[in-house]
């Protein structure tokens, strides 16, 4: 393209900046099977690591036999938590304040739990090895109903902490008891339940579920016994907090290490934490000084590796009789499972599960959350949403539908008539929290208006009558959602992870040729990094985004950054990017006023140069001055064109939607066919629309998955049920609706660049739509809560309950 | 999910891999799709020391119709079985349920064979089989003989079949012109097994049944061949009484186990459902 010819549109639309839907340029790796993933990674002489697990739930370790593995031909070590010790690595630190066994020490806490780590040349030998291992076990008495966690009985799981009064988030008051976390005014809530026209409660759980990434988490740890240099390769959401963890308890020091994240499976929270195969992994490569891969398979990721939710809340939410919200309560019981490695800032053991006002104007609110062990898998960590944002989500949104049961309003109408205004922004809630902007009416009038809401529930009535003629065996339901999620982790003020600040960066070098690299402190596992901070720094800088490389992931040459989870990459990371370019800016604008001979207040950005003002003709590109940068530069200016931006955002950010789904429910076999569903997201400033679809249509997905069939469940013995995709639900195309998407844009006012983050939105507003859904779909019935997954016979028993099955 | 170590063998004719099972006894194990075996090797369910993989015994393969029989190859994989013209024409059912099964990955490799042999109470040959009143043809060191659908299934994964015997075909009389059938599946997802099933085939004439015959898949630990059931439809004119009955027949034999899908009754009454579904397709299906 001419520059001097091209119009302002046409220079605009070649350099594919913010709201352009470009394509992913990850893509072209991706779909020819070319990414490059832990597993593709092999070094001359990697061994490979396999664990023995246990079969029990809670057992002590009587003795642990090596012999027979270790004569299995091939094998080079069996470690156990013995051989751990003296380099004090039997138990690592948790990122919630507690600590965990990396090799099971004189017990095991639940199924599945690293017993020994076995080591040989190739993945059979290993396999085979592990058969052979002979662990004696004696069992104990199990612990898996999290309301008996508590009981004076209840058998003791963490004899660890035998005597210890003082968790890391205040008292404990029972052996099995973690924390206990209030906010909120506890007297004015009781006040205002008291004497309230209307109180509705329910009791919601929030099942275990498993982000359950198609890529599972592992590692290859290198360590060069020569440099005494650690290079480290792993399914990690945050390269850098893993270097200064893995420095900090393997006292290798920081500069000696080197963590890797290459292409990365999904993560969806699942790899954000540390786990033993990764300790393993790096001391059995400083044993035997070659490289160690370790890569979990499916079963051991859905039983051991880090799952989701397990909330069981109790809300009580009081309104005057015309439907004016007046009070909210919820207590939680938090199944944490045998350790405590929620992934959470420090200061938030129950995440921002405060969130739970949603998007009304709540008056009076209270929200207790007790964290207790039980015999199961560590993990509690945030799949898809940001901490603990989805289960509060999840809460307010059947909250609503329960209280409008009650009122014998709709569900909808009840919404707007509570929702927070356009013009109360910036609110803070009654649980503490700032939203920074929002137009929730706007939102969900397009909405209803675009499903047609009121045709929708006419022809529900008539459904509903045909049914009670026996005409149909169908029911039809309706479901609405409206969330405010809170992402974007966030101001260095509150939010730190083992006291690293959650701030996240970008340095941008800008070559003499006029083309760039960006590198970011977050990692892509699929969002498209690549593509979209390459377009913010296009609209940015003026520099076409086809020409900056963005690059992440690697510890050595990524600026620190926090990583990427809880929607925060766009929030802080995307922020960084913009205030580097504007550092960069800033000083092209001096060389390009040197290069024209004016003052620098005489030249003004115009799309990808800079233009004396009133003489547009008069003008340098964004690659003149590029070049000029590496060899004429105003006098007293450094030369080189880079720039680097350590963000800490003042705020998080609050990204909204409404959403619709409808379901038809065939009533003998409990069958349920979403219909249509209806998402209508405000994610702030639109980076890339394609890329927010796409992430829309995920989160979607993961959504129907929890709501209409995931869970990891346990039998009284804490056997985990179902822990592989037979049972374990991932849909497919053929179970995965038409997903109808829309959108509003109400900027963040702090964001540089107005944007707020939607990777998780979906998920956090997708869920409670669906159930949602299936709960109205019997609301006439006098259903007012059936728990989640809806899956066929959890339906049919519904129904069956409500009497009308044949 | 990494096998134990085995020896790996191809024969090349039937009595080649008859000659392998008789020196090998137990150690050995037939592989055809692997769809069944890879997994539970995988899983370790299965350690077998020595694979005799049948896919270049070319005798095997093939859909063919032989004087009022239909013979289908056991190496035949699901989706030939798919996508026959012969068995669309003749017994649409067997294609029917083949759709139904798993996900088109599998179904390339996955035989009928396989399929029918294996004893797995989840796959849904065996029932169509049943409904069908096909025979399976055993070849062993003794020669060959045939063994009734309805007669060949013992337990979970313990059949009739000896273990240095190669199920060679699977027989099924030519359904007679203008029945009807249908296969009711219902399960969780793409990939996945049946909470229940039935197969039903039915011949009617001037609105009444002359024949029926129905089979379960899932609901025990073996397929149901639901002979009374089927029974009380003959007759008929397959009225909500009749109907009825024979829901309730089927269901009263039913054996299921309590998992993922969901518990015991809810799989019976799953099971009772998708009998009286079939009943009515294959009605509609019939003429
Ligand atoms: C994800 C998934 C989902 C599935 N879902 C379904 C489903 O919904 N319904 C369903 O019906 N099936 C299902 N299957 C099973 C699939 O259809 C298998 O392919 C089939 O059951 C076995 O056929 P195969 O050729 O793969 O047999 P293999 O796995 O090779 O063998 C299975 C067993 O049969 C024996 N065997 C095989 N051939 C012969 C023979 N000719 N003579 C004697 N013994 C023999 C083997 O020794 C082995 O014990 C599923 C499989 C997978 C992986």
């Amino acid at each position: 393209m001419n520059a001097e010819v091209a119009s302002v549109e046409e220079r605009k639309q070649n350099l594919k900046g913010m709201g352009t839907a470009r394509r992913r340029v990850e893509d072209a790796r991706f779909v020819q099977g070319k990414g490059n993933y832990v597993d593709d990674i092999k070094l001359p002489g990697m061994l490979f690591g396999d664990f023995v697990r246990s079969p029990y739930a809670h057992a002590r370790i009587k003795s642990v036999n090596k012999e027979a593995a270790l004569a299995v031909p091939g094998v080079k070590a069996v470690l156990t938590a013995d051989d751990l010790k003296p380099v004090n690595l039997a138990w690592m630190p948790t990122l919630a304040g507690d600590v965990q066994m990396v090799l099971a020490d004189g017990k095991v806490l639940f199924q599945g739990q690293e017993v020994a780590f076995v080591v040989a040349d190739d993945r059979y030998a290993a396999s085979d090895a592990a058969e052979l291992v002979e662990v004696e076990y004696e069992e104990l008495p199990v612990l898996v109903d999290p309301f008996k966690a508590m009981d004076p009985d209840a058998p003791v799981l963490r004899e660890d902490l035998e005597g210890k009064t003082e968790g890391a988030h205040g008292p404990r008051r029972h052996h099995n008891h973690i924390f206990t976390w209030e906010v909120g005014d506890q007297d004015g809530t009781e006040r205002a339940l008291a004497d309230a026209e209307i109180v509705a409660k329910e009791k919601i759980t929030y099942q275990r579920v498993h982000p359950c990434p198609l890529e599972t988490a592992g590692c290859v740890a290198s360590m060069d016994k020569v440099n005494g240099h650690l290079t480290l390769w792993g399914t990690f959401q945050a390269p850098h907090a893993v270097r200064t963890v893995a420095s900090l308890i393997s006292t290798i020091p920081e500069h000696k290490i080197r963590v890797i994240s290459p292409d990365i499976g999904g993560g969806f929270g699942n790899k954000v934490g540390v786990y033993p195969g990764y300790i393993c992994s790096v001391v059995a490569s400083i044993v035997l000084g070659v490289p160690v891969k370790w890569i979990e398979d499916r079963i051991e990721n859905l039983q051991s590796t880090a799952f989701a939710r397990d909330y069981h809340m109790t809300g009580e939410i009081s309104a005057t009789r015309d439907g004016r919200i007046t009070g909210l309560k919820c207590h939680v019981l938090a199944d944490h499972g045998g350790f405590d490695a929620c992934a959470d800032p420090t200061k938030f053991p129950a995440g921002f599960f405060n969130i739970c006002t949603g998007s009304y104007d709540i008056p009076v609110a209270h929200v207790s959350v007790d964290g207790v062990y039980t015999n199961k898998a560590p993990g509690g960590v945030a799949y898809r949403c940001s901490f603990r944002v989805t289960e509060a989500s999840y809460f307010i949104e059947r909250m609503m539908d329960v209280l409008a049961r009650k009122l014998e309003m709709d569900p909808a109408e009840l919404r707007i008539k509570n929702f927070i205004k356009k013009e109360q922004f910036p609110y803070t809630s009654a649980l503490g929290w700032e939203y920074d902007s929002g137009d929730y009416h706007t939102a969900m009038e397009k909405a209803l208006e675009t499903v047609k809401y009121k045709a929708l529930r006419d022809e529900q009535k008539a459904n509903r009558e045909a049914f009670a003629r026996g005409e149909t065996r169908s029911l039809m339901g309706v479901g609405v959602g409206f969330f405010t999620e809170i992402v974007g982790a966030g101001p260095i003020k509150n939010c730190d992870i083992l006291g690293l600040g959650m701030f996240d960066s970008c340095e941008i070098r800008v070559h003499p040729t006029g083309s760039a690299i960006a590198r970011l402190g977050t990692i892509s596992q699929g969002q498209g990094h690549a593509t979209t901070f390459a377009q913010i720094l296009a609209s940015e800088i003026g520099i076409p985004a086809d020409q900056i490389t963005v690059e992440e992931g690697d510890t050595d040459t990524a600026p620190y950054g926090l990583g990427t989870y809880g929607s925060r990459s766009t929030p802080v990371a995307g922020a960084a990017t913009a205030m580097a370019g504007r550092k960069i800016k800033a000083k092209a604008q001096m060389i390009a006023a040197w290069l024209l001979e004016v003052h620098d207040d005489d030249v003004e950005f115009d799309v990808d140069r800079f233009v004396v003002k009133g003489a547009p003709e008069r003008f340098k590109t964004m690659a003149e001055v590029a070049f000029a940068a590496y060899n004429n530069v105003p006098p007293g200016l450094e030369p080189g064109l880079e720039a680097v931006s350590y963000y800490d955002p003042p705020n998080m950010t609050y990204p909204f939607g409404a959403y619709v789904c409808v379901v038809d429910i065939d009533v003998d076999t409990g069958v349920t066919d979403i219909r249509r569903f209806y998402a209508l997201d405000d994610c702030g400033t639109r980076i890339n629309p394609m890329i927010i679809e796409g992430q829309v249509h995920g989160g979607l997905t993961e959504a129907l998955a929890i709501a209409m069939g995931q869970e990891i469940s346990y039998d009284e013995m804490g056997n985990v049920k179902g822990a592989s995709l037979m049972d374990f639900f991932l849909p497919t195309a053929v179970e995965t609706p038409v997903w109808e998407t829309d959108f509003t844009v109400t900027p963040s006012p702090h964001h540089p660049i107005g944007a707020k983050g939607v990777g998780e939105s979906p998920n956090v507003g997708g869920v409670s739509a669906f159930s949602n859904a299936v709960n109205d779909a019997f609301a006439h019935l006098g259903l007012t809560h059936t728990q989640m997954p809806h899956d066929h016979w959890r339906v049919w028993k519904t129904a069956e309950r409500l009497g009308i099955t044949a | 999910m990494i096998p134990g170590s085995f020896e790996y063998h191809r024969p090349e004719s039937v009595d080649g891999a008859i000659a392998l099972l008789n020196e090998h006894g137990d150690e050995a194990r037939l592989l055809a799709g692997g769809h069944s075996l890879i997994p539970m090797m995988k899983l370790r369910m299965a350690v077998p020391s020595h694979i005799v993989d049948l896919q270049a015994i070319d005798s095997l393969h093939g859909i063919s119709e032989d004087g009022g029989e239909l013979v289908i190859g056991a190496l035949t994989t699901q989706h030939e079985v798919l996508i026959s013209d012969l068995l669309a024409r003749k017994c649409p059912i067997i294609p029917e349920a083949a759709a139904l099964i798993a996900d088109p990955q599998v179904r390339y490799c996955g035989t009928i064979g396989g399929n029918v042999a294996n004893g797995d109470p989840g796959n849904d040959m065996p029932a169509i089989m049943q409904a069908l009143g096909a025979r399976f043809r055993a070849v062993g060191p003794n020669g060959s003989r045939d063994i009734a659908a309805r007669d060949y299934y013992e337990a979970a994964y313990f059949t009739e079949l000896e273990e240095n015997e190669v199920l060679t075909q699977i027989r099924i009389p030519t359904p007679a012109a203008g029945h009807g059938a249908a296969y009711e599946k219902q399960k969780r997802k793409i990939g996945d097994y049946a909470t229940a099933a039935a197969a039903v085939i039915l011949t009617v004439e001037s609105g009444r049944c002359t024949s029926a015959s129905i089979a379960l898949t899932n609901v025990a630990s073996t397929p149901l061949y639901a002979e009374a059931a089927a029974g009380a439809l003959v007759g008929t004119d397959l009225g909500a009484d009749a109907v009825d009955t024979a829901v309730r027949l089927a269901e009263e034999i039913t054996e299921p186990t309590s998992d993922g899908r969901g518990p015991a009754d809810f799989r019976t009454h799953v099971a009772g459902i998708m009998v009286r579904r079939a009943i009515a397709r294959a009605q509609k299906n019939a003429g």
